[in-house]
């Protein structure tokens, strides 16, 4: 166990690092940032004094190493719309962008999950259909137009449920529908082969020969088998509905970091932008590392070697 | 004395295919006594799985069974719900399957595999049931039993796990084992060591075995009984003595000169083979299923259906229009040459 907990964490910092590099080299992407800083009627001296304040003047190896230090103590720097810490920002959105992404994480999967085994017990039939229309419907019906339509009928014509804002309970359902009916059909579809492929196999034909209750068969010798890829899937569809957050907290107005980032992007608010990012990848390659320590746990032919 | 352990009459499977209605298992009639093992052999495709899976009831869904009596330990299976099916799956009857590598659930430990059909059926604790399998893991010649309980079945050769699916057919102490190609998928050297803690434990513990195999060496050293099968039918069926000793229908005659015997048989010398392939069991086939490959074959092999007829001795019966006496002679000149 212990090799591979190693292995699955070295590669995460890898990546953490890949993902900083990129997040880093953001500054650069616009062209020589002391020139977008110092505006369109800065002299030639005044941007020498930008570059050198800001300390853009120095090797990029080292700019990059000084960028991470600070980084890594949660000093992200300046907003230079806001004129506040980024961290500062950045910790009050959170938390509203976690509760919505867990919201719309548990829906999904209560929701796909048992729809996917149902429609693997009972192949074509009426259960199956079904799902199969949600998985086709949730495929083509993009997330952003699928919230406007809820908006309309729940919010709007028969008010059941607030249209915009964060501040009860309510407020959550319909974006963390509209966030998890996004990454509903890849698990559901998933889900339903890994469930038909497990139920054929031999070792589901010696639970039946023991005699055992077709629960205990199909709950714990067949789903603990058939999850384990959707475990990895759900992790990575996690990382879409990240993406996918900037949408939907931006229509339904949700102060989260989704929002924060439609937002900086409008103010150019490139510090800010930088800190979502890498927040948001940080964030999602520790999932990724929960998942593998899951599956894991889920299958000794990883665990035991 | 005997007990009837398993009586089986009529009994057929059919599955439809695209092609139209197969019918791999074709109106078997057998039986098996308490601690008397039966074995049924034949070739790749000849319905042996198929056979024992309708005894289990565990046929695809898409099979439906037919059988005018199917009865274990005189209680009658035909009529049972799934519930009453399954108490008795793994409790008064069960199965060894073919592929010791596939058929264990790689997700649990082999102890918690072992114990499930016993505290399932019988509802003892956990450890009661522990203790039950590290008994008979150390019966099927497993060491450290105690700590092999612990293992996942990808930490086992296949010659292990398979002793621990023969330790798991146990568990509750069943009327009846139902072996399917119990060793094929096994290396040489340890096929005959599982093939004889079969036969021990099933001597030992008084089961009804069904062995079914395509090896006849096999069949030799631990059959009481033997029935010969052949596309979806029983052609030949006696003591395993008497098979051996006057194999008289042609395709059991094929099948024994296909085994070299050491001292009989020359270095280098040719072995017999049954021309041809198995034919389809897809619809139904007029007359004797062997005909296309038999060398004797007259017209009277494909006018009507051959029904099993008496050999010699009592008890073996054979399915030919030929008597005993001219198959012999016919197999005589055949293995002369
Ligand atoms: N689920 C199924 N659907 C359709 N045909 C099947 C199915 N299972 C088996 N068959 C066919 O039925 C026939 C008998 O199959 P069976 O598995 O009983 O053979 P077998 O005697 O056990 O062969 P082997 O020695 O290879 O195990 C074969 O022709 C096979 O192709
Ligand atoms: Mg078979």
């Amino acid at each position: 166990m212990l090799p591979y907990v190693l292995k699955r964490f070295a590669v995460a910092i890898l990546v953490a690092i890949t993902v900083s590099m990129i997040t880093f080299s953001m500054i650069y992407l616009s062209g020589d940032p002391a020139l977008a800083l110092a505006g369109e009627t800065a002299t030639e001296a005044d941007i020498e004094n930008i570059r050198r304040v800001y300390g853009y003047d120095r090797p990029i190896v080292v700019q990059y190493l000084d960028w991470l230090y600070r980084a890594v103590q949660g000093d992200f720097g300046q907003s230079h719309y806001l004129k506040k810490p980024v961290s500062e920002v950045i910790f009050e959105r959170l938390p509203t962008t976690m509760l919505l992404g867990f919201c719309a994480l548990v829906f999904a999967l209560t929701l796909s999950i048992p729809l996917g085994v149902l429609a693997a017990i009972r192949p074509n039939s009426m259960i199956d259909r079904v799902a199969l229309t949600i998985a086709v419907v949730g495929q083509a019906m993009p997330s952003f137009w699928f919230a406007l339509i809820m908006m309309l009928w729940l919010g709007i014509y028969w008010r059941l449920l607030p249209v915009t804002g964060t501040d009860s309970w309510a407020n959550f359902v319909m974006p963390s529908i509209a966030l998890g009916y996004y990454i509903t059909p890849a698990v559901m579809r998933l889900t339903r082969a890994g469930m038909l492929e497990v139920l054929s196999t031999d070792y589901i034909r010696t639970a039946r020969a023991k005699g055992l209750r077709p629960m205990t068969v199909l709950f714990k010798h067949a789903l603990r088998n058939a999850i384990i890829p959707v475990v990895s899937l759900a992790a990575v569809q996690f990382g879409f509905m990240l993406g996918g957050s900037i949408v939907i907290e931006t229509i339904f107005a949700i102060n989260g970091l989704g929002f924060l980032a439609w937002e900086s992007i409008q103010r150019a608010d490139l510090p800010m932008m930088q800190a979502i990012v890498l927040v948001l990848s940080i964030f999602y390659i520790v999932l990724t590392f929960l998942a593998d320590m899951l599956n894991a746990w889920l299958d000794p032919r990883i665990r035991v070697g | 004395m005997t007990e009837r352990i398993l009586e089986v009459e009529g009994l057929s499977v059919d599955i439809p295919v695209p092609a139209g209605m197969l019918h791999p298992v074709q109106d078997l009639s057998f039986h098996v006594d308490r601690g008397e093992t039966l074995a049924i052999v034949g070739e790749s495709g000849c319905g042996k799985s198929l056979t024992s899976l309708a005894l289990m009831d565990l046929l695809p869904s898409r099979a439906t069974r037919r059988a005018s009596k199917l009865a274990l330990d005189g209680q009658d299976l035909t009529g049972l719900s799934e519930r009453q099916m399954s108490d008795l799956r793994g409790n008064r009857m069960s199965m060894i399957f073919q592929e010791p590598m596939t058929s264990l659930n790689p997700a649990y430990t082999i102890g918690d595999q072992l114990i499930e059909a016993l505290r399932r059926h019988r509802g003892v604790t956990v450890g009661e049931a522990r203790d039950r399998a590290v008994w008979l893991l150390e019966k099927v010649g497993i060491t450290a039993a105690r700590e092999r309980l612990r293992q996942y079945p990808h930490q086992l050769s296949g010659g292990l796990r398979q002793r621990v699916m023969i330790a798991m057919a146990l568990m509750c102490g069943p009327d009846l084992i139902i072996a399917d190609e119990p060793t094929t998928a096994l290396d040489v050297t340890i096929q005959a060591q599982i093939l004889h803690l079969l036969a021990d434990l099933q001597r030992e513990f008084r089961t009804g075995l069904i062995l079914i195999t395509h090896d006849l060496g096999v069949v030799a050293r631990v059959a009481d009984r033997v029935a010969v099968m052949y596309a979806g039918q029983f052609v030949e069926e006696g003591t395993a003595l008497q098979i051996f000793q006057a194999p008289t229908h042609p395709y059991t005659q094929g099948l024994l000169n296909c085994i070299p015997v050491p001292g009989k048989t020359a270095r280098g010398a040719h072995l017999g083979t049954i021309p041809g392939i198995v034919p389809s069991l897809v619809g139904r086939m007029p007359g004797c299923h062997f005909a296309e490959r038999c060398r004797y074959v007259t017209d009277a092999c494909r006018a009507d259906a051959i029904a099993l007829r008496d050999a010699t001795e009592p008890g073996h019966r054979y399915r030919c229009v030929l008597s005993p006496e001219e198959t012999a002679a016919h197999n005589q000149m055949e293995t002369a040459q």
